[in-house]
């Protein structure tokens, strides 16, 4: 009789505990399952964010003609043509000036935090850097046109307003992404190389240029990369400078207009067509912006293999 | 060996030299703004509207507030609960691949882009018109990767002996992430927060085709607004008032020199709590 009770007994809290875990159970998917949306926002994000880029930018180069577009060299679109080639002429021009800059000091600097900084100069240096990182484009912009277009101008005349000082003003911006990436890589390198190389007889300065770069090279590559996004993203800073004439840049001095300061200035009052042919620009972009992100990811890969 | 001697010296020279060209660019756009600004920095132009002759900032501050508030409340669950996914569940894998592969293209793609998402997503098709909603919504896909990325480091940074003596103490596996490994990351969570809020506040490209630039008090999210950034590019793209874009770009260059401070001190925190403990 006992032993019946206890089993009944037994039963029943096994049941509710059953039901217990079950209840638990179904709180673990629950919570799982809405963690997994989460992630997968990201991907509908950027899915929804690419069908839609395309699905406006791309029927007009079924109507105007890829070539006439990408490959026009006028852009007067109340007219109906909508050549951007200056535009993506300039936007490359200005990234790869910048860049050249950029990458030049940056790596340097890098080098320096890295390897030559005395400890309380680093401390000074490092923050000064994220801070860089952090001032807004438009702040970029308003210095570069309140104070880098009339040196320009007055020293190189023309006016100031140029590609020229869309190139500084870029170069300038895009120093922390380099430096601070540029630095990682340059520290991860094994103690071990640069011993060896000492060891050899090479001086501080030969290890750092022949042993220590060319062994954190895929990182200052990637670093490199990501400036380039940022430069060839940047609108802001370059619609303040850059003057704005949608023409193909002739020389330094020259005004000009990016695909995006094509976009940010046009797309307010845009209309039918001529707004198809701002979303047209914009997948122009989308897809420089794809390139850099591929080979990023080739870098990173290759990286990953090497070690 | 003389030759070689002086080709360090030179070579030594040009790694000071470009240290210092960054340093000095920094100097003088900080400097240079700020001397100017401080002038115009008074009372009035903090805390007036901006009609009737007076041109000051405190709609668009509010309106700065409202977006940034707006983005975080969106974003950070998500990137959390993201972050989480990608750290604790997922396992390597195709899935795995896919949303890193997302968050690292949505990371690249420029601000401009956003905006004519935003634009033509938010503004029109979900017709919710220029408003700080769909300026929010914009910025809030924008910074999911910062958010996404920093909470995912800060995960990592947890301990795997706490979540093995929680599990050991029959917790389940939520049941741990909730109670042990989501509270040790929060400084983590607090630096994400705190590194979005500087790139929304920063933010103007997205914002204008998104938010539109009305300069009046927003009334609720579905008004039209203009952040500072924004006030700051119509100022000095129409040269309305270059005393008053000095005073709003120092503004600007204070809030993300705090915004900085804070970070690293939230970072600080993070190290510290495991360093302590682990020893």
């Amino acid at each position: 009789m006992n032993k019946a009770c206890n089993s009944i007994s037994a039963n029943i809290s096994y049941g509710t505990q059953q039901k217990k875990y079950r209840l638990r159970n179904l709180k673990e998917h629950i919570a799982e399952g809405l963690l997994l949306l989460c992630a997968f926002l990201a991907v509908i994000s950027l899915l929804i964010i690419a069908t839609y880029i395309f699905y406006s930018g791309v029927p007009i180069f079924g109507k105007v003609g890829f070539k006439e577009i990408v490959f026009g060299m006028v852009w007067k679109p109340l007219e109906g043509s909508f050549g951007i080639f200056p535009m993506i002429a300039a936007s490359l021009l200005a990234t790869l000036g910048s860049v050249a800059f950029g990458a030049t000091v940056g790596l340097m600097t890098a080098v320096f935090l890295a390897e030559l900084s005395p400890l309380w100069l680093s401390k000074i240096v490092r923050p000064a850097i994220e801070l860089l990182a952090g001032i807004p484009s438009v702040v970029y912009g308003f210095f570069g046109l309140i104070v880098i277009v009339p040196l320009i101008d007055k020293y190189c005349g023309g006016g100031g307003n140029s590609l020229l000082a869309a190139i500084m003003i870029l170069g300038i911006m895009i120093l922390p992404t380099i430096v601070s990436i540029s630095e990682t890589s340059l520290r991860a390198v094994p103690v071990e190389y640069k011993e060896g190389s000492l060891a050899l007889g090479a001086s501080q300065l030969q290890t750092i240029f022949k042993v220590t770069i060319p062994a954190a090279k895929s990182g200052i590559a990637a670093g490199i990369i990501l400036g380039m996004g940022r430069a060839i993203g940047e609108t802001m800073a370059v619609i303040l400078v850059i003057g704005n004439t949608p023409q193909l840049p002739g020389s330094l001095l020259d005004r000009a207009r990016t695909l995006t300061s094509n976009i940010a200035i046009e797309m307010s009052y845009a209309q039918g067509l001529h707004q198809e042919a701002l979303f047209a620009t914009g997948v122009v972009l989308f897809v420089f912006i794809m390139i850099l992100n591929i080979v990023l990811t080739t870098i990173f890969r290759k990286a990953g293999e090497e070690k | 060996m003389k030759k070689r001697k002086i080709k360090e010296t030179i070579q030594k020279a040009v790694i000071w030299l470009c240290a210092f060209i960054t340093v000095a660019a920094l100097a003088w756009i900080v400097i240079y703004i700020i001397a100017n600004g401080l002038a115009h920095l008074n009372p009035d132009f903090i805390f007036s509207e901006y009609k009737g002759g007076k041109n000051g900032i405190l709609p668009m501050i509010l309106s700065t507030v409202y977006v940034v508030l707006l983005s975080v409340i969106i974003a950070a669950p998500i990137g959390v609960g993201a972050a989480l996914y990608l750290v604790e569940y997922a396992k390597p894998g195709k899935l795995l691949y896919l949303v890193r592969f997302a968050t690292e293209t949505l990371a690249g793609i420029p601000s401009i882009i956003y905006g004519l998402f935003g634009f033509i997503f938010f503004v029109t098709i979900l017709k919710f018109s220029f408003s700080l909603l769909s300026g929010a919504l914009t910025l809030s896909i924008m910074v999911l990767p910062t958010v996404i990325r920093t909470t995912e480091e800060a995960l990592k940074c947890v301990p795997v002996s706490y979540r093995e003596g929680s599990l050991a103490l029959g917790a389940t596996k939520f049941q741990t992430i909730r109670g042990v490994v989501l509270p040790s990351a929060i400084p983590g969570v607090l630096t994400a927060v705190i590194l979005s809020i500087g790139r929304i506040v920063g933010e103007t490209a997205a914002v204008y085709l998104t938010a539109g630039m009305v300069t009046r008090f927003p009334g609720s999210m579905m008004d039209s607004g203009r952040t500072l950034s924004v006030h700051l590019y119509v100022l000095a793209k129409e040269g309305i008032s270059f005393e008053e874009a000095f005073a709003t770009a120092a503004i600007l260059i204070i809030t993300v020199a705090l915004i900085n401070l804070a970070t690293n001190k939230a970072a600080g925190r993070l190290k510290r709590s495991f360093t302590s403990q682990d020893n």
